[in-house]
């Protein structure tokens, strides 16, 4: 198939960046959209272009490196898949595809189609994750007894692989459902709930010095997660958050 | 100043006061459907119009509710905007076309407000208030049909934001739940409860509105 696309180009962090066009011909319908943009990329080193930048590792819907806007959608068309999960079949010959950067103030674009998403891990820093003694009392997570419905809940909100989609997708940048995702896992958790208070009160200070909007509740976050996080998670963030200033 | 989460949970708060308060409202204005040559109407109205408490205690309270509300409701649409300086060329996200602009719908509120304090609110303080006339427990029915019979516009305009004030309530009362955590997915009851809720304050409304226009 042949196809238009217009693809936003920007040199680095201080310049403003643009849509440009290019045409593609010759993509056959099993590819990946990553692979699709790989030729792409060839053809414009051998012709002596810069080649388009953009994020990718594991290309199995891992590792939430990936981060295209396609056609208006973080990840594209498709529900519940990351962008190197997209194939070509879902687009037809002659379509025009928009392909843009996630954006969000707390993502600033770098390069192109790459962000930088460190924010993430700086809230991920101030408080999602659980202390374990580690002087030779180890306890096996295993031996502690955990009922399945809370297993299954922190299980669910575990799947979270911190792509920043739901942020691309809010029409507020907001966070909240990447914090509600990482704050569940542990909270459901008998492991996680020693530190409970200090988790939910640092992760949410974080985020709103990151600079993320507010969640109004649009359920966008939801719609377009590649894991398809529910946002049950953000009233459990919620509920958690107003616990911690009443206890 | 205050996260986030707090700053969404007074949004929530002050939305479900003023919910509660519209309830009320309507239970009121419907009385004004009995066949009673509106006395019921009358009493319950000129009862609110002069109980000191009502008067001096929970309209203040009412009218800081709705200050509180706007203003919180534009801080959050400031800071939101804030939040995505560079715009995308190409957004089409997956979520209701009314949960992405509350801001305007609130905005229709906000005019619709001010039209019905000009109608009924400052006429009655200017009665009460600056001209200090002698209290007409009867006045309050005859009111209400001189606005609305055969007013082509004023009811047009009346309905149209009663709607728009119905599908802000419905994502607004569904939001709140989820803003002070006690939402539950599998549990669409709170979900049921937003559009019931939502449609009988717009429903409600629209049809007094509409029975008072054909109705003297």
């Amino acid at each position: 198939m042949d196809l238009q696309l217009k693809i936003w180009r920007q040199k680095n962090k201080l310049n403003k960046g643009e849509i440009k066009n290019y045409s593609i011909k010759n993509i056959e319908p099993d590819m990946s959209f990553l692979e699709m943009l790989d030729i792409l990329n060839q053809g414009l080193i051998s012709s002596g272009e810069e080649p388009v930048a953009f994020d990718h590792d594991c290309r199995e819907g891992i590792c939430g490196a990936c981060s295209l806007v396609i056609n208006g959608a973080p990840h594209g068309p498709d529900k519940g898949t990351t962008t190197c999960q997209l194939h070509m079949r879902r687009f037809n010959d002659g379509d025009t595809i928009y392909i843009e950067p996630f954006r969000g103030n707390s993502f600033p674009v770098i390069k192109d189609l790459v962000v930088d998403r460190s924010a993430f891990d700086r809230i991920q820093q101030a408080g999602g994750y659980v202390s374990v003694n580690t002087s030779g009392n180890t306890v096996d997570a295993n031996a502690t007894p955990i009922p399945k419905p809370d297993a299954d809940k922190a299980f669910e909100a575990a799947a979270c692989i911190g792509c920043g989609a739901c942020v691309a997708a809010c029409k507020n940048s907001s966070a909240m459902l990447f914090v509600g995702a990482k704050v569940s896992q542990y909270a459901h958790l008998p492991q996680g709930k020693v530190e409970a208070k200090e988790r939910v009160t640092n992760m949410v200070k974080q985020m709103d010095k990151e600079g993320f909007g507010n969640c109004t509740n649009t359920g966008a976050c939801e719609a377009h997660c590649p894991k398809e996080i529910s946002v049950e998670n953000i009233a459990n963030l919620n509920r958690e958050y107003l616990l911690s200033k009443i206890k | 100043m205050y996260s986030s989460i707090i700053k969404k949970v007074l949004m929530a708060l002050s939305g479900i006061f003023l919910m509660v308060f519209l309830l009320q409202h309507l239970a009121i204005n419907l009385t004004s459907l009995f066949p009673d040559d509106g006395n019921t109407f009358n009493k319950i109205s000129h009862f609110m119009g002069y109980n000191p408490l009502v008067q001096f205690v929970l309209q203040p309270i009412l009218i800081f509710g709705v200050f509180f509300h706007f203003i919180m409701g534009f801080v959050l649409e400031y800071q939101n905007r804030k939040a995505r300086i560079s715009k995308y060329i190409y957004h089409k996200t997956r979520s209701s076309w009314v949960s992405k602009n509350m801001i305007l719908s609130g905005l229709v509120i906000l005019a619709f407000l001010a039209l019905h304090f000009y109608d009924f609110w400052i006429p009655e303080m200017d009665y009460k208030y600056i001209n200090f006339k002698q209290p007409d427990s009867l006045k309050y029915f005859h009111e209400l049909q001189e606005k609305f019979y055969g007013q082509t516009t004023r009811t047009t305009i009346y309905c149209i934001s009663f709607i728009l004030l119905g599908l802000h309530l419905n994502h607004g009362l569904s939001s709140s739940f989820q803003s002070v955590g006690i939402s539950n997915k599998k549990e669409k009851n709170l979900q049921r409860l937003a559009i019931i809720y939502s449609f009988i304050i717009s429903f409600g409304f629209s049809f007094i509105a509409i029975y008072h226009y054909f109705v003297h």
